[in-house]
């Protein structure tokens, strides 16, 4: 019963960081700031149920998010008045249920029977899953707003999972080659696949490894890294009509489930299923990713092409859509100017915007049907995975 | 259910006259049962027959409007489930509260910020666009003081009344005068009492439901006594109930005009979370999935505007392609010296593109070709950026007799173009931009014409 607000919690944050945020906050937020900085002395959890004016808000960096209240009545109790008739809708079809990851860390997503959280007329089995971005190599073009949670780790690809793993309890975690870009780096496939090779081995959730988008090099960089990985079943990604012959024999020989990515476009992502299919590959180790604009950059585009990907699959047959979706949305997000922006009165808390345009992005992600999240900040992360509990309780 | 063409075309005098605007009675009857036309445009046309057809092409969920005159928010009219079916009519207002409970301190900063967090893009102007008004202890005197210190404070904001007495609502919209404001809200309790007063002064009226099928009871009640306008909320407390409650009763108004639902919907994420950021997520998941108004506890910058972003994002309309006209766009007052860039039409990219430049206060040429609405890679990707389309456009239009120099800006996710497009425009040197416009003032403060 108390446990709707018991969780609302906020755990205080190291002294150096409560600074950080005051200085950046206008006269108004410093109050919040000292409030902090009190919970902080006890050092234990503090219950923000108090009276309303001023409201605490966990200053932007500290990660932890309040848990939401779970409905007790069920659907059925509160909506005997609305006629079945006008409401139902038929399902003929269901999502697959994928598998990632190997041995005891084994997860598994989908398996949806009706449009997502409508647990009033399907199931949803599987909770949708976030794996955490992790760079091959040292970002360059990441604001200090996120780059601050991973202090003293981004060099370190290992390091970093594993803080993710540790300190965020990553459930999943993508790798995200970049420094093989051939516009860019251009790291050699053998050397780059060592690197996460490495990292692979020596993490135990599911993984995922996402090449830098060039086809050719991805062939040769993925398929490097499932030689060094083999019984680890890393999820390879991206697919593309121009590389999925040769990725999909790779994955088809070490067993690895694979991302088929086509252009925002329900008939081509159709059609590079059915061709992963005609190599052989089952559609059970298949996620579709269908491109991700991020908020204010498309977003409408990908939401509205997933919404009818995942219709055709429900509610048309249309069996070669039936797979889950993954959606890569961190690095889309923070590419854009409003998470690097400056704090202003306008625009407000430089983080907090940042961490609100990454965690919006993932809730339309995932009411049009994303399965699987790829995400980079922690509080962003939280917020999502607070309101995937409170919307499947 | 909605009418075909033909059962509208035989209720029309069927005179050919084009009065309407349109040639044929045919094709006036297509157009009003696709409702592209309103029926009213035939002067010919019986009441009865009026009132047939605006029953059965009545949007399934009533359209209710707040305030007067410009600033007024249209809520409802709705009439599909997805978006990509056909498009959603009224952006989700995004309403902030303030209590008779609350300081004076709070109460100023609330209405402060909803007038100051304000934002253009696209061209479209984005803000919150409401002000929940809260009695929250029954005091008239205090209440009616607050009401006019909104109505005065804010003079754009809707304004929704919370209160559970019927007279000083009626007192708060006496005081709304023409500025029109939801009356929230009528319970199983006093819905006959929250009939008549709504009545009285002309307002829409809020359904304050304990759940979904009490909301129903009274939505009967209401209608039952005459109500037209209404605005419900169900009760939920909880985001999973809002959300299930929300699909349900859109669903029920859409697909069998189910009456006792077919009104906009209005949610309370300041009522499920103290967390505010939790709170902007709740209201996340019911701008996408049909909430006509979410009310939040506070506003601040940062939360406000990625949600007002998914507001604009969600509500665009997939059938209109926004585009700007092709064209050379001159900005900061660019003489024969001034950098060229070139972009595509799409109105995101433009608006994007033009914002840095100006930004950076540096005055430059800007070349706008026609690709059909479609972004940078996107247009390059469907063949309709490609470096002979931008050549044929630069040499036509009309750059050449603007600048001395022979230098273009060219997007930087278009670098793989720039050997084909020197081979087009031989005169011309092509320099590879920054891939993201907000490189861009940094870049054009460096840019030099060469020698
Ligand atoms: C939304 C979208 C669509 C929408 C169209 C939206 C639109 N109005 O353009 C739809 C669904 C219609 C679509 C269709 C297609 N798409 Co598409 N789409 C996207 C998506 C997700 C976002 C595009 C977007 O809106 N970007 C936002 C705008 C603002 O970006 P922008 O115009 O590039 O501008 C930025 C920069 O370029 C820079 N900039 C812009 N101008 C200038 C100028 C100068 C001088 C400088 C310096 C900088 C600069 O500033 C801006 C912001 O920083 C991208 C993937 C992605 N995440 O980017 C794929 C993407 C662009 N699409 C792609 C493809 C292939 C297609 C299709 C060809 C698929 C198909 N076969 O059907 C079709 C083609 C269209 C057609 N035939 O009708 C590919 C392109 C691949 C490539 N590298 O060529 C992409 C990259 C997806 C992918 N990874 O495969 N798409
Ligand atoms: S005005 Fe009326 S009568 Fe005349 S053409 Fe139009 S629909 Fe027909």
């Amino acid at each position: 019963k108390a446990a709707e607000e018991a969780k609302k919690a906020a755990e205080a944050k190291a002294a150096d960081e409560a600074k950080k945020a005051a200085a950046v906050k206008a006269a108004e937020e410093a109050k919040k700031a000292a409030e902090v900085k009190a919970a902080e002395e006890a050092k234990k959890v503090v219950e923000t149920k108090a009276a309303e004016p001023p409201r605490t808000v966990a200053p932007a960096g500290d990660v932890a998010v309040a848990e939401l209240a779970v409905e007790k009545t069920p659907f059925a109790d509160r909506a005997k008045k609305v006629p079945a008739a006008s409401y139902q809708v038929k399902y003929t079809g269901k999502i697959k249920d994928t598998a990632l990851g190997s041995g005891g860390k084994t997860v598994k997503i989908g398996g949806e029977t009706s449009m997502p959280f409508h647990l009033f007329e399907g199931t949803m089995p599987n909770k949708p899953l976030i794996a955490m971005d992790v760079l091959d190599v040292k970002p360059e073009e990441w604001p200090e707003s996120l780059t601050r949670h991973f202090d003293g780790v981004l060099d370190n690809p290992l390091a970093w999972a594993r803080k993710c793993i540790e300190e965020y309890q990553a459930e999943a975690i993508c790798l995200s080659m970049v420094s093989t870009d051939p516009n860019g780096m251009n790291r050699n496939a053998s050397e780059a696949a060592k690197i996460v090779a490495e990292v692979i081995n020596n993490i135990d959730v599911p993984t995922i490894v996402w090449g830098c988008g060039n086809a050719d090099k991805d062939t040769e960089t993925l398929r490097e890294i499932t030689s060094l990985t083999g019984d680890r079943k890393v999820c390879l990604a991206p697919l593309s009509d121009s590389n999925y012959r040769s990725l999909g024999a790779t994955a088809m020989a070490f067993q690895n489930p694979m991302v088929a990515a086509s252009p925002i476009d329900v008939n081509l992502a159709k059609q590079l299923n059915i061709l992963l299919e005609n190599l052989g590959v089952s559609l059970n180790s298949i996620l579709m990713d269908p491109s991700i604009g991020a908020l204010g950059y498309g977003i409408e585009y990908t939401y509205s092409v997933m919404e009818r990907i995942r219709l055709a699959a429900l509610t048309q047959q249309d069996e070669k859509l039936q797979v889950p979706i993954i959606c890569n949305l961190g690095r889309e997000v923070w590419k854009a100017k409003e998470c690097r922006l400056p704090s202003d009165a306008l625009l407000g808390d430089k983080e907090r915007r940042g961490v609100m345009m990454e965690a919006i992005t993932a809730t339309c992600m995932l009411l049009a049907g994303g399965e699987v999240l790829i995400m980079r900040h922690p509080k962003a992360i939280n917020l999502t995975k607070s309101l995937i509990n409170s919307l499947i309780s | 259910m909605a009418l075909t063409g033909i059962q509208i075309l035989k209720m029309l005098p069927k005179k050919n006259c084009g009065e309407c605007g349109i040639p044929t009675c045919l094709a006036f009857a297509m157009k009003v049962a696709a409702g592209q036309i309103e029926i009213e445009k035939c002067p010919y046309v019986s009441d009865e027959a009026k009132a047939t057809i605006g029953e059965a092409s009545a949007p399934p969920i009533r359209t209710i409007k707040l305030g007067a005159g410009d600033s007024a928010f249209t809520t409802g009219g709705e009439t599909c489930m997805f978006r990509h079916e056909k498009r959603f009519e009224n952006p989700t207002g995004i309403a902030v509260l303030v209590g008779t409970d609350m300081s004076e301190a709070d109460i100023d900063g609330r209405i402060k910020r909803f007038k100051e967090l304000r934002y253009e893009r696209v061209g479209v102007l984005m803000k919150a666009r409401l002000i929940a008004v809260k009695d929250s202890d029954g005091d008239q005197g205090k209440f009616i003081a607050l009401v006019k210190k909104v109505l005065a404070g804010a003079d754009d904001a809707g304004l929704i009344l919370m209160s559970g007495k019927v007279d000083n609502l009626a007192e708060g919209a006496k005081a709304c005068g023409e500025r029109k404001p939801l009356l929230y809200g009528a319970t199983a309790d006093n819905a006959s009492a929250m009939a008549a007063m709504a009545k009285e002064t002309g307002c829409p009226l809020g359904i304050r439901g304990a759940n979904l099928d009490d909301t129903i009871t009274i939505s009967e009640k209401l209608l039952a006594e005459g109500l037209k306008d209404l605005v419900i909320d169900t009760g939920a407390r909880t985001m999973k109930a809002a959300l299930e409650d929300n699909i349900v009763s859109r669903r029920a108004a859409i697909k069998t005009k189910f009456k006792p639902l077919g009104f906009p919907l209005i949610s309370f994420p300041c009522e499920m979370t103290d967390d505010i950021m939790m709170e902007a997520m709740i209201a996340s998941v019911l701008i996408a999935k049909y909430s006509g108004i979410v009310v939040l506890s506070d506003l601040q910058g940062d939360i406000l505007f990625p949600l007002l972003l998914e507001q604009l994002n969600i509500f665009t309309d997939p059938q209109r392609p926004m585009v700007v006209q092709e064209d050379v766009y001159a900005i900061n007052g660019p003489a024969e010296n001034a950098p060229v860039l070139i972009t595509c039409n799409f109105s995101l990219t433009y608006f994007i593109v033009s914002g840095e430049i100006e930004g950076s206060k540096v005055p430059s040429w800007l070349l706008i070709k026609d690709t059909e609405g479609l972004s940078v890679l996107t247009a390059w990707a469907a063949g309709k950026f490609g470096a002979d389309l931008i050549a044929g456009f630069i040499k036509k239009s009309g750059i050449l007799d603007k600048v001395k120099h022979r230098e273009l800006i060219i997007p930087g996710y278009l670098a793989s173009i720039k050997g084909e497009l020197e081979e087009e425009l031989p005169e011309w040197t092509i320099v590879i931009g920054p891939r993201e416009a907000g490189h861009l003032p940094a870049f054009l403060k460096e840019w030099k014409p060469a020698a």
